[in-house]
């Protein structure tokens, strides 16, 4: 019975989050323009990308949406936690769920990752 | 669970039950992960047994909601700390000056309630940010601009009540000046407005200040007196064209005509715009220059000018070297908003009075834009705050780059004391101050720190401290700074907002016949939050139950 109620409940998250991944990209690239791109959008006026481009030397981008490699550990720790002079952000801020999907756009992966128990 | 000083824990256990009651389990942080969240990123103290640390945050959604919150605090006398949306850094963050208050984040309440095209204001909760505005008028194509301080995702209402500053029109530069019409939660939970908001029915709220009595709205800015829970900005309309001309100027003794003729020409509204003033040969960067700067360094110079540098040259050595090389000791861009032919014709009249007084000036055109701009050219201008565009490129301030590649800083707070509009003043608190800083161990970048004109009868010199993550050098920072707080007092410079942590030491040089003006805030803390629940310890005014402990 449980079994079957999990197999039922698996199907449905997946079908659900493929659907659904339309959307909740749309939300990941809406949490990114609001509270990360000022600082680090692409080009050369903004100061997380400048910083990250010292940082790196070219091993990796330093805008982070023509990163490949974030994994959506690291994005939550630098946003909980911050770094140099990035402050860390409130959940008042970027709400649980908003980070979750900030994540996702991030990792550009769909959505099934976070539909696993 | 932690909990606020004095506070049995099953009172604390109840409040966190009411408060939960009003704003939902969600909005109700208690964990020490949450908490995490509202320390202060450039807590000078921070990781010592200082650091300012809430015991809890609740985050309402309304009026109504903080009213109740207000009504269960002053009854269990919980100290509440009201942030806006904490992104004061280098002024205390969302950590409280109290630790163990509860922060009453108001973040949520980020409605903007009216914005009224015609007569030009706005009225805006505490939550909306620079940014939130700055959308809201272009999705609307209304044709109003914002005022904004460097970091963009501040609150227009928090900054105003901290008595921020900007870079527009000199009518909108002072952030507090600018407003019209608060709406207050008072510690007991009343709700009060101000102005012509005090009389029902008055459709006048954003349109006349100061109502009709007392004229109060000063006392809930750089307080603890309130919570602000609705401001009203008057706004600038967007004006038909931009002009910014430089003027130039050869010699070191040039600054205090370049000031006197600057000041007289602002007094009268010959320009409105933000006046910027640099030393090319010394390096000093105007705001058109900041960010090149941060990002890229300094520009190359070459071995003569090496040396000046090197062997410590007093500012007025470099003007043999400008003047051989055409660098100019000082340039001041004036900025000027207005009808092309009206803008140029003030340009003009700037030109010629300095030309009358200062023979070899030189002038040279910048930028004209007729507005509104275009998407490019918002990419292009020199800086985006003239125009009313929020941005956070000043966060390249300490931060990593290419020229600047060792560990970054983790943080900054700004020394920023006020001295008079004379070209005297500049030379001489770069004597004193400038001196000392060296002293103290405090980097200066440049043989001369060129003050801010950001309002029109005042400099504001400000020197940045860099904050770290190490409690020894912290430490040194806070000693350095506490030394300039009495020095720059001894001369009669004093700061006009700075960090928690120094809020007490500016609060005492502000010191006239035995601190009468602290007295006096103290008498109405008293009065009209008896209990002292409202954020107790900002800017040096502590309740009378906490006093004694605080100047013992």
């Amino acid at each position: 019975m449980k079994f079957t109620s999990a197999l039922i409940l698996a199907g449905f998250y997946l079908s659900n989050s493929l659907g659904a991944w339309a959307g909740e990209d749309a939300q990941g690239k809406q949490v990114f323009e609001k509270w990360c791109m000022p600082c680090h959008g692409k080009g050369t006026e903004y100061p997380g990308t400048l910083a990250l481009d010292a940082r790196y030397k070219g091993a990796v981008p330093g805008a982070l949406e023509d990163r490949t490699d974030l994994a959506p550990a690291l994005v939550q720790y630098f946003v909980r936690n911050g770094i140099s002079v990035m402050p860390f952000f409130r959940k008042t801020e970027i709400s649980d769920s908003e980070l979750d999907a900030l994540t996702r756009y991030l990792q550009k992966q769909p959505a099934q990752a976070a539909a696993q128990p | 669970m932690r909990q606020p000083p004095g506070i049995s824990s099953q009172d604390f256990v109840e409040v966190i039950r009411l408060f939960s009651e009003v704003v939902g389990k969600e909005w109700v942080f208690t964990s020490d992960e949450d908490l995490h969240l509202y320390r202060d990123a450039y807590s000078p103290y921070w990781g010592e047994a200082e650091e300012r640390i809430a015991s809890a945050a609740v985050a309402p959604a309304s009026t109504e909601e903080v009213q109740a919150l207000m009504r269960i605090a002053n009854r269990f006398k919980i100290p509440m700390y009201p942030i806006s949306t904490g992104k004061n850094l280098g002024y205390g963050g969302s950590a409280p000056t109290y630790s163990g208050s509860v922060v009453l984040d108001l973040k949520r309440m980020n409605r903007i309630l009216e914005v009224n095209e015609k007569q030009a204001y706005c009225v805006v909760e505490p939550g909306v940010s620079y940014f939130d505005m700055y959308r809201h008028l272009q999705e609307n194509s209304i044709r109003l601009w914002i005022d904004v301080p460097d970091p963009g995702w501040g609150s227009m209402l928090g900054n105003a009540i901290d008595r921020g500053a900007g870079y527009t029109s000199s009518q909108f530069r002072n952030h507090f000046d600018a407003h019209c019409g608060m709406e207050v939660v008072l510690a007991d939970g009343t709700l009060m407005r101000t102005g012509m908001g005090a009389m029902p029915g008055s459709d006048t709220w954003q349109m006349y200040k100061t109502g009709f009595g007392p004229w109060i709205d000063g006392i809930f800015s750089q307080s603890n007196f309130g919570v602000v829970t609705k401001m009203g900005f008057w706004l600038m309309p967007e004006p038909e064209a931009f002009l910014k001309g430089v003027v130039h100027l050869p010699r070191y003794k040039d600054m205090i005509p370049l000031v006197d003729i600057m000041t007289h020409l602002e007094n009268t509204k010959v320009f409105t715009g933000y006046p910027d003033i640099n030393s090319p040969v010394l390096g000093t960067p105007s705001l058109a220059g900041l960010h090149d700067f941060l990002a890229h360094g300094p520009e190359p110079r070459d071995d003569e000018y090496m040396q000046l540098l090197q062997r410590g040259a007093a500012p007025e050595e470099y003007e043999a070297y400008g003047k051989r090389n055409k660098i100019p000791f000082w340039s001041c861009a004036f900025t000027f908003y207005g009808p092309e032919k009206v803008i140029r014709a003030q340009w003009e009249n700037v030109q010629a009075r300095y030309r009358q007084a200062l023979p070899d000036a030189t002038f040279e055109e910048k930028e004209f834009y007729n507005l509104p701009l275009s998407e490019e050219q918002k990419e292009k201008v020199q800086y985006p705050a003239q125009f009313g565009i929020p941005n956070l490129r000043t966060f390249a301030i300490g931060a990593r780059s290419s020229w600047n590649p060792a560990p970054p800083s983790d943080g900054h707070a700004w020394f920023s004391p006020i001295i008079p509009r004379d070209g005297a003043a500049i030379l001489k608190i770069n004597d004193v101050l400038g001196k000392a800083a060296k002293e103290l161990g405090v980097p200066l970048v440049f043989a001369m720190n060129v003050p801010v004109p950001s309002w029109e009868r005042c400099f504001v010199f400000i020197i940045p401290f860099y904050i770290t993550k190490d409690a020894k050098r912290n430490k040194e920072i806070r000693e350095a700074f506490r030394k300039l707080i009495k020095l720059a007092a001894e001369h009669g410079w004093g700061e006009y907002r700075t960090a928690a942590a120094f809020q007490g030491d500016v609060m005492d040089t502000y010191s006239f016949n035995d601190h009468a003006l602290l007295r006096f805030h103290e008498t109405l803390k008293d009065a009209i939050d008896p209990n002292g629940v409202l954020s107790p310890g900002r800017y040096g005014i502590w309740p009378k139950h906490l006093r004694k402990e605080k100047k013992a």
